[in-house]
């Protein structure tokens, strides 16, 4: 009797633990730098598994180069940054990134299925080939994707459009945990946009999302946190941002409105023409 | 053509031109997409010191110069990744000393009477028997790692920042890439001359880019297109009596401007949607 009593205690204790929010992120004090100019100062974020965060702020607040301190692509000058607990570095196999530019390189000879494969490379020892799973995985991403299709053109005949899906789909093909997406939004026409923010929220349930973003229309329902960069960070644990949070880190009035659920939120200044 | 192949000395120099040219598209393709052309020309010319310094001290050309391009090549290698912003100016100062070193070197060699011109236009007439087999083993070996590494090339060549994401050894990549094109420089210098190196290294591959759909696409037209050049060069250069480095570029000068033209001229399937801005490795 005691035995089994004990067996039910450890279930009970395991259910615990899962509730708890397991942070996959954990960025502390970072502070960042180039060439004595400082981008981040005392940087503290932590993200959840299962969160949807977007990180916004103005040019140049330092967005994109926090983004790529998470990644493990620069190393900060001062501060810590953890994924799933290790140096960002050794937890890459773990993470999915779309880089803000696909547009370079675009005469490069190399079709749209060689790209996406180039997210399976290395998650199997030092040997480079793709074995018969890494193109299976390749088609299913294009194919979640809808630019299957376009599978043997060379990458720079893709429209915009089409081309940030494949390299979405290129960071997926590993099947992530955590997904970075960096200006994801900037090749999509405003119709499609809809579209996508709905993609990205299915793809939330069960991989946690972490997007920079100067489109505030992002902001209209499917974020779970958002954060705002503008050397220092301030952070919201919910989808609404503060009027507080927006002339903080954009040292300039925003204006703001909010009204239940979905938020809406609207900014004064002209948006940035997207090329 | 036929009668000049019962030459020795020609047939000698059409393997050596088949060869190289193999060679070349392998490595000029990796140099042309991934931008580092200007660090090859570095490359070619701190060689010339190799050269000088082989025949100053008396060792065989292979030796002297081999030393010298790695040397220079694992220095660009440190300064490019180190100090990327002013890589350039550093790339600079290897090519012009790397060269001056090499010019006093040889006049400072006793009863130097070799032909600086064979160095400079190279001697594809008088390549033996000997270095063809060095060039055989060197292409090889290069073709052989470029096999084995190729999806990890493409990668790095592609998008550095995504490929060391997916664990890519781009760093050590960088520097057997270097590596290889000091060894590749090294057997060129031989049929086409230091001068010419960079033109057979970046003309062929330039027209196959536009042409092919993969890198391995390119590299294989990129040594068709130079295997041509290379043989039509030598071909004319028989046929009137002229230097046949110089021909041989001659010829793919030709081919380059026939590209561009070409290029302009065809009618345009699909326009590109955004305008690229330029990419830096």
């Amino acid at each position: 009797m005691a035995g089994s009593h004990s067996h039910k205690q450890k279930i009970q204790l395991t259910l615990k633990v899962t509730w708890l929010p397991e942070i996959i992120i954990d960025v502390s004090d970072v502070w960042f730098g180039f060439n004595g100019q400082p981008v981040l100062e005392g940087v503290n974020l932590r993200v959840e598994r299962g969160d949807f965060l977007v990180v916004i702020g103005p040019n140049a607040g330092g967005k994109t180069t926090l983004l790529k301190l998470m990644l493990g692509l620069l190393k900060p000058t001062r501060g810590t940054v953890r994924v799933f607990g290790l140096p960002p570095a050794r937890a890459s196999h773990r993470i999915g990134y779309v880089p803000q530019n696909v547009h370079v390189n675009k005469s490069f000879p190399v079709s749209v299925l060689d790209v996406v494969l180039m997210g399976r490379l290395r998650t199997s020892g030092g040997w480079s080939r793709h074995s018969r799973q890494d193109r299976l995985a390749a088609q299913a991403a294009l194919e979640k994707l809808g630019v299957w299709e376009v599978r043997d053109r060379r990458i720079g005949d893709l429209s915009g459009g089409q081309l940030q899906r494949v390299f979405i789909a290129r960071a997926l093909v590993s099947a992530p945990e955590v997904l970075f997406l960096d200006e994801a939004m900037a090749s999509i026409d405003a119709q499609s946009r809809g579209e996508f923010y709905e993609a990205l929220t299915e793809l939330n349930r069960t991989v946690t999302i972490v997007a920079v973003s100067h489109d505030m229309m992002i902001l209209s329902s499917h974020v779970k946190s958002v954060a705002c960069v503008n050397r220092d960070l301030h952070y919201h644990g919910s989808g609404e941002i503060t009027q507080e949070m927006l002339d903080a880190a954009y040292r300039c009035p925003v204006d703001l409105v909010a009204h239940g659920v979905p938020h809406r939120v609207l900014c004064r200044h002209e948006e940035k023409p997207h090329d | 053509m036929i009668e000049a192949l019962q030459l020795e000395f020609m047939r000698n120099a059409l393997v050596a031109g088949i060869l190289v040219s193999v060679v070349c598209g392998v490595i000029g393709t990796l140099v042309v997409v991934n931008r580092i052309v200007f660090l090859a020309g570095g490359i070619a010319h701190a060689a010339y010191g190799g050269i000088g310094l082989a025949f100053f001290m008396g060792w065989p050309y292979a030796a002297g110069t081999t030393g010298v391009s790695l040397l220079a090549a694992g220095v660009m290698a440190a300064v490019t990744l180190k100090a990327k912003h002013r890589a350039d100016a550093m790339v600079g100062v290897i090519w012009a000393v790397g060269m001056a070193v090499g010019v006093i070197l040889l006049d400072l060699t006793p009863g130097y009477h070799v032909d600086l011109m064979s160095y400079l236009f190279g001697s594809i007439l008088a390549v033996p028997v000997e270095d063809l087999w060095q060039m055989g083993v060197i292409g090889i070996v290069v073709i052989l790692v470029v096999a084995w590494y190729y999806n990890d090339f493409l990668a790095m060549s592609y998008d550095d920042e995504f490929a060391r994401l997916r664990n890519v050894p781009v760093t050590f990549l960088y520097c057997l890439l270097l590596g290889m094109i000091a060894l590749t420089v090294v057997m060129i210098i031989r049929v086409v001359g230091l001068i010419l190196v960079i033109a057979l290294l970046t003309i062929p591959p330039f027209i196959a880019e536009k042409l092919t759909a993969s890198l391995r696409a390119m590299m294989a037209l990129s040594a068709v297109l130079s295997c041509l050049f290379t043989v039509a060069g030598l071909w004319l250069s028989y046929w009137w009596n002229l230097t046949s480095g110089a021909t041989i570029i001659l010829v793919a000068a030709a081919g380059f401007f026939a590209a561009l033209l070409w290029d302009r001229l065809r009618p345009r399937a699909e326009t590109v949607a955004a305008r690229a801005p330029g990419n830096t490795l």
